[in-house]
């Protein structure tokens, strides 16, 4: 990996990133077009070159930096919370029968609710 | 049913996250909240399968789950100036599972904010608030105990502190006191110049980056692209990191604020970024290489 120049670290971390969002379809989405498109343009794909210290380019490589980070770390920060995150309440008949009751069935619906 | 509201905000942590505007006083706006979008407060169902994006009237970008047409929560048309917001804004959508989670949708909601502007701020009042961070700002309000953590400042924030006041021709110190350093006018003045260029969308990204990071050095360092939005968190949470290397690392507190952070930051980034881009400065940019 150490080969591997830093926009293509995150092109590759991008592709990872919106397969693990999409599944086997990531192929077809809009973003993964997009990227790909992206990364063409910025001749990083079929570079022939080496380096240049171009100005496009470096804004190109910081925002794709932002957006893999964007996907990288909602998709950490969701995995946390429903690993950690309190699951609430539960509903009034789930805890009725908790405790082997059942809740009364009122045909007309009780007065107050809608 | 207001009751199982509020047990909802409990259940799914602050506020903040939880109501669809990154709006910072909840409470006077709960009334309003309650009716737009009580329904934004249950988890909805994923009611569509596709997502697409097309160009409106005006050149600029919609949404469409499905045939319909995404709405903000105040009922407006969703348009986002640029294709690249508008693909990566249906990326957040079509990343929903069975449950739509709105508290993980960071680019929707700076968007719908930008859009329905729900406190009716204008560019001047957003640039003060955002300024009145410089005053406290993190980079600048040191600790002086214990002498790792001094070292440890010393060497990460000094340097971007040097190179923003190089950058903007300020001076910025750094203060041991509770009372934090004293902020010439003229520094006010130019950071106040500097935002005054941003357009509005630009602004309101700029506003929550600031916000979130609690500091205006680290974040025009990091939309001037000085720094990237993991070493800008890095630096934002530096006396935590800190703390974990010496104590170690609680999962379901400090990983899921760092992540939480890392989210709204890079997504706040990657917002004024497209918002300030323009297409026809990019392709002369190209041109130019």
């Amino acid at each position: 990996m150490s080969g591997l120049s830093p926009s293509l670290r995150v092109f590759r971390g991008l592709l990872k990133e919106l397969r693990e969002i999409h599944g086997t379809t990531y192929k077809n989405t809009l973003a993964y077009n997009y990227v790909i498109d992206q990364f063409r343009k910025n001749g990083v794909l079929f570079q022939v070159t080496g380096e240049r210290q171009c100005r496009a380019r470096q804004e190109a490589l910081h925002l794709s930096q932002a957006y893999l980070c964007l996907l990288r770390s909602t998709r950490e920060h969701l995995a946390l919370h429903k690993l950690y995150h309190g699951k609430g309440d539960r509903g009034l008949a789930e805890m009725a029968s908790l405790v082997g009751l059942r809740l009364p069935s009122q045909p007309g619906g009780k007065g107050w609710e809608e | 049913m207001l009751r199982s509201i509020v047990r909802l905000q409990c259940q799914l942590g602050s506020s903040r996250t939880l109501l669809k505007y990154c709006s910072r006083d909840p409470a006077s706006n709960f009334s309003i909240q309650s009716n737009a979008y009580s329904s934004a407060m249950t988890e909805r169902r994923k009611f569509y399968k596709d997502v697409s994006i097309a160009q409106g009237e005006g050149g600029v970008y919609e949404v469409h789950l499905d045939r319909r047409k995404l709405k903000t929560p105040g009922g407006k048309l969703f348009t986002v100036p640029n294709e690249s917001l508008a693909v990566a804004v249906a990326t957040e959508w079509d990343a929903q599972k069975e449950t739509l989670k709105y508290y993980s949708m960071h680019l929707t909601t700076l968007c719908n904010t930008a859009i329905d502007n729900p406190t009716h701020r204008d560019k001047q009042q957003m640039i003060t608030a955002s300024l009145k961070f410089v005053e406290t700002d993190t980079v600048c309000y040191r600790i002086d105990d214990p002498p790792a953590l001094v070292e440890l400042q010393k060497n990460e924030w000094d340097p971007v502190l040097h190179w923003i006041e190089n950058r903007y021709n300020v001076e910025i110190g750094s203060s041991y006191n509770i009372l934090g350093p004293e902020i010439p006018a003229a520094t006010i003045d130019t950071f106040r110049q500097h935002l005054n260029s941003y357009n509005f969308w630009s602004l309101t990204g700029l506003e929550f980056v600031i916000t979130q990071l609690k500091s205006v050095v680290l974040s025009l360092a990091l939309i001037d692209r000085h720094l990237t939005v993991e070493e800008a968190v890095l630096l934002s949470r530096l006396e935590e990191e800190y703390q974990i290397e010496r104590w170690g690392s609680v999962e379901w507190c400090h990983d899921y604020d760092m992540y939480e952070l890392r989210a709204r930051t890079a997504a706040g980034a990657l917002f004024v970024q497209l918002s300030s881009e323009m297409s026809s400065v990019k392709r002369k940019l190209m041109q130019d290489c």
